[in-house]
């Protein structure tokens, strides 16, 4: 019981300095004024989103999320900025301009709009107790699902790649050069 | 389920999307959008997947694992076309770039 409730403490101190660097990290990517800076603070943020799948038992999204987002993504974002070169930005002098308090109103206005539909549409569903099976989120768990239930989506993902990746080249190619 | 419960977890998807709406509309400067799009496209998959666990069902992760392959796709296409932008010696920020006329 003792270490039932001491395991419970711990995973709840794992979860709040996740929940704090995950938000804090975001709100840096926001607000540096140098996208360099801000591609930097996004590694933060999917390193806590890394924890917190953890501790929902998702472990392979956990590992594709390290993988994908922080090996690949980033990476490439931050060859592109260094590539583009130094664009300075300041975003938040020169006092609220009309458009930047109508920005921070909407944004506000759907944070409130997707609280207010989850918390009528829960009702309290959300806080009893559930248990998974142990193999829930493993690689081999989701190996099977993927190629069983879920095999269609599986192939338009591999399609959509394709097509993203081909137009990632054709955007990239020097075929443009007379009008540059 | 040790730790908090599920809801916290969908109030953190919550304010991160929030935060990532507010820099998309804020911010002028397209790699930063960029970013900030990639925020809320991580907050929708960690309300996906803390649902998943809720409910024991494993389309949530699966969901989640797309969405990840989406924003990859995303990411390349845009780079790409901030890439060619940069060629062509075109400004990056968003407000210039309101004409597709080129």
């Amino acid at each position: 019981m003792i270490l039932a409730s001491a395991g419970n403490a711990l995973v709840w101190i794992v979860w709040i300095v996740a929940a704090f660097s995950c938000l804090a990290s975001g709100v840096a990517v926001i607000s540096f004024s140098n996208a360099f800076y801000s591609a930097l603070a996004l590694i933060g943020n999917l390193a806590s989103l890394a924890v917190m799948y953890l501790l929902l038992s998702a472990e392979f999204v956990a590992a594709a999320q390290v993988l994908v987002y922080a090996g690949a993504v980033v990476v490439m974002f931050l060859f592109v900025i260094a590539y583009v070169g130094p664009r300075r930005e300041t975003p938040w002098s020169g006092g609220p301009s009309w458009q930047t308090v109508g920005a921070a109103a909407a944004a506000g206005a759907l944070l409130v709009e997707i609280v207010v539909a989850v918390g009528m549409q829960a009702n309290g569903s959300l806080s009893h107790e559930t248990s998974v099976g142990t193999d829930f989120g493993t690689p081999g768990w989701i190996g099977r699902v993927f190629l069983t239930d879920h095999l269609l989506a599986f192939e338009i993902t591999s399609v959509v790649l394709l097509v993203a990746a081909v137009g990632g080249v054709i955007l990239g190619s020097h075929t443009r050069r007379a009008t540059a | 389920m040790l730790g908090p419960d599920v809801a916290w977890y969908i109030a953190v998807a919550a304010f991160l999307f929030g935060i990532g709406a507010l820099g998309v509309l804020i911010r002028r400067n397209t790699l930063v959008v960029l970013l900030s799009l990639e925020l809320m496209l991580n907050g929708g998959n960690l309300a996906l997947i803390a649902l998943s666990r809720q409910w024991h069902n494993g389309a949530g992760q699966i969901f989640g694992l797309t969405v990840m392959a989406i924003a990859a796709s995303e990411v390349c296409v845009g780079l790409g076309l901030v890439v060619a932008l940069n060629r062509r010696n075109l400004s990056l920020d968003v407000d210039t770039l309101s004409e597709l006329r080129g």
